[in-house]
């Protein structure tokens, strides 16, 4: 848990030697949560690869990585849980970079995209394309894209009335998420066979039959919009400051907001077309990675290896812990939930924003 | 129901500038509104991916169905009685949540309620063995109690009591929160009846006559607990403080009301799946119609309630024609806009 560095007053310190004592100190922090959670990425990743109906000891993993011929794990390793763990990492790197992005802009956890139905309409459009129009690879990301900016432009004016209230934001977008989600099971009905991996798929999120047609738009777009985001990241925790002191700091609200929003539904929409609306993984890494690193540092690389790690553990563990195996929407989605209650709790009682 | 309450001074009780409306204007309504709903029921029986004849339909229903198309008909006559009912019983429910709580964005469905019944009997059935309609519709009353009165107790957590805003995100996460373990429960047991689908939208097509006889008796005793207290929920708008000082056991009158709206839309949601929008919609449109008296507003939100899914039902077989849509898909595609429409007229304060 986080607690503010109080800055103990050393003997003779000067308050200048005391800011930057405090900022080394939160800098050193936010490198070491970062290699933490990138190590663990590693290890969960290697687990994934290792462990399933067959286990693969890690010569033999290494050895397909590698690109050797190994018989059996060729394809079980190779084929199936490869391209599987590569696009869990890919999908939660997006969304938690989306996630935060959001949460931070509008200065609201609770306006994370997949409560506030951006993933819905990325997610309704793509069932839409593909199931429906038949569609296929980019074309489904360029829908979703489409999609998920239209939700936004939809809701930002819906709830603009003399000003955007955040609250009213989220409420109006919770309305439309509702609306989307009727909207995505009109479709899958409509397509005649009601094919249950389909529809966990794209309404709570499934990363089964992943392949690397499909991890690869995705990458691209992680490529291109996450340095874009990294590139604005000064700017948008400025604007945290409220718009005029913002722009008295130089700087340009509007446009920074504009790249934001584009880059951040892009990465949302194209990871949504690959695998779904991975329920509460957007909402989540934001505010995890704001306790492991504590205040006053940028969040964006933490929440997304947050992100990563959510998807890629939730996907372990709902395919190989439980009886069953669960598309990993439906663990993170009781995982995330408690999560989601909690703060609501927690911002009641504080009475403060949230 | 019509002759209920008499004209004389109705308490005009909404801070709001709150027109009186005549009793004949009310009459009127509820006229057009019975109307409505016999014809909805007419068209729900007659429409349907097969077409069917009119003779057909009155040959049905004097019993022995013969051949395909009255074997039809004798199937969606079950299907229309239980989607009056349910409907009825979320449309008096949404009135009642919203008087009890004073909060426009009341609904069982957005609270979270209809889901908390859902998981509830998903959990009987799948951990112990549940089998008889009865005891589903106990342990989704179980349920949807419960699930009422923690998201009311998140909502009213802090300063401020409970705002609206404050309480439909309570609901939208309490709702959130068990629909992924309806999901965790369902999935990995394809045995249970209908499988994960419907438990997830809320759809009429299932109901027979056995499972209506099952839930009526507790729709008839909501559905008195409900009236009897509308006099209640009438005082309960001016304030706690103000009703109690016009002689109303405020605590009392909540509970017995609370019990009636969780009992309505528990028993409806036992036998249909979770529907929402249809209580937050209907009341706020039999409101515009007749204003703001419960003794009024209960009976009303009633048919319209029931016309409303029935509605949304017959829209939802001709729409998707040879397949269905289910009528908890239809409801929110009508009543998320609605929904936001509130939200937009609300004077929203920060939480």
């Amino acid at each position: 848990m986080s607690v503010l560095a109080p800055a103990r007053p050393t003997r003779g310190a000067t308050t200048a030697a005391r800011v930057a004592e405090a900022r080394r100190r939160r800098t050193a922090r936010r490198r070491a949560v970062v290699v933490v959670l990138l190590a663990l990425l590693v290890l969960v990743y290697a687990a994934s690869l290792m462990v399933g109906h067959t286990f693969y000891s890690p010569s033999e993993v290494l050895a397909v990585v590698l690109g050797q011929d190994a018989p059996g794990a060729s394809f079980t390793v190779g084929r199936l849980r490869l391209p599987r763990a590569s696009l869990a990492v890919l999908v939660g790197c997006c969304f938690g970079l989306g996630g935060v992005t959001f949460q931070t802009m509008l200065r609201n956890p609770l306006a994370s995209p997949d409560i506030i139905g951006i993933s819905a309409g990325a997610s309704a459009a793509a069932a839409f394309a593909i199931v429906t129009l038949s569609l296929t690879g980019a074309q489904v990301s360029a829908v979703a894209i489409a999609a998920g900016l239209a939700v936004a432009v939809v809701i930002y004016l819906l709830s603009y009335r003399g000003g955007v209230a955040g609250t009213r934001l989220i409420l109006i977008g919770i309305g439309v998420a509702a609306m989307l989600d009727s909207l995505t099971s009109y479709v899958l009905s409509r397509a005649a066979q009601w094919d249950l991996q389909e529809v966990m798929r794209w309404l709570t999120g499934s990363l089964n039959g992943a392949s690397w047609p499909q991890a690869l738009p995705v990458l691209a777009a992680l490529a291109v919009l996450g340095p874009l985001l990294l590139l604005t990241s000064r700017d948008l925790s400025v604007t945290q400051l409220g718009d005029d002191a913002a722009s008295a700091l130089g700087v340009r609200v509007d446009r920074t907001r504009l790249v934001v929003i584009v880059a951040a539904v892009g990465l949302i929409s194209f990871a949504t077309a690959a695998a779904g609306p991975i329920a509460f993984v957007a909402f989540l890494s934001g505010p995890i990675a704001a306790r492991l690193v504590g205040p006053g540092a940028s969040l964006l690389v933490p929440s997304a290896l947050v992100g990563a790690l959510l998807v890629l553990s939730a996907d372990f563990v709902g395919q190989n812990l439980a009886g069953t195996r669960f598309p990993v929407g439906v663990v993170t989605g009781v995982l995330g939930a408690p999560y989601l209650i909690y703060l609501i709790v927690r911002t009641n009682r504080s009475g403060g924003s949230l | 129901m019509t002759t209920q309450a008499p004209p004389q001074a109705p308490t005009s009780p909404a801070p709001t500038a709150h027109r009186r409306r005549s009793a004949r204007a009310r009459a009127g309504w509820l006229a057009a509104l019975a109307l409505l709903l016999a014809l909805l029921m007419a068209a729900s029986v007659a429409i349907g991916s097969r077409d069917v004849g009119l003779d057909d339909v009155l040959a049905a229903f004097a019993g022995s169905p013969e051949g395909f198309d009255q074997a039809a008909v004798a199937k969606r006559i079950p299907r229309t009685l239980l989607a009056v009912l349910a409907g009825a019983a979320l449309g008096v429910s949404g009135a009642a949540m919203q008087g009890v709580t004073r909060n426009p964005l009341a609904d069982p469905g957005i609270l979270g309620v209809n889901t908390g019944a859902t998981l509830a009997v998903v959990v009987g059935i799948a951990f112990f063995g549940l089998t008889s309609a009865t005891s589903f519709v106990w342990v989704a009353i179980a349920g949807a109690a419960a699930t009422a009165l923690a998201v009311y107790t998140i909502g009213s957590l802090g300063h401020g009591g409970t705002t609206p805003l404050k309480l439909a995100l309570a609901g939208a996460a309490t709702g959130a929160a068990l629909s992924s373990l309806v999901t965790a429960v369902v999935l990995p047991r394809g045995d249970i009846a209908g499988g994960v689908r419907s438990w997830q939208i809320g759809g009429v097509g299932g109901g027979t006559f056995a499972s209506i006889e099952q839930v009526l008796p507790f729709l008839v005793a909501g559905f008195a607990l409900c009236l009897l207290t509308a006099r209640g929920l009438d005082s309960l708008a001016l304030g706690d403080e103000l009703a109690a000082g016009l002689g109303e056991r405020v605590a009392a009158m909540r509970a017995v009301a609370s019990l009636g709206a969780v009992v309505l839309c528990g028993a409806a949601t036992a036998v249909t799946g979770p529907i929402a929008f249809v209580g937050l919609v209907v009341p706020h449109a039999c409101r515009l119609m007749i204003g703001v008296d419960h003794r009024w507003l209960i009976p009303f939100s009633a048919i319209a309630g029931a016309a409303l899914l029935t509605a949304s039902d017959v829209i939802g077989r001709v729409v998707a024609r040879p397949a269905e849509l289910d009528v908890g898909i239809v409801t929110a595609l009508v009543g998320a806009p609605f929904f936001i429409m509130i939200v937009r007229r609300q004077k929203v304060r920060a939480l």
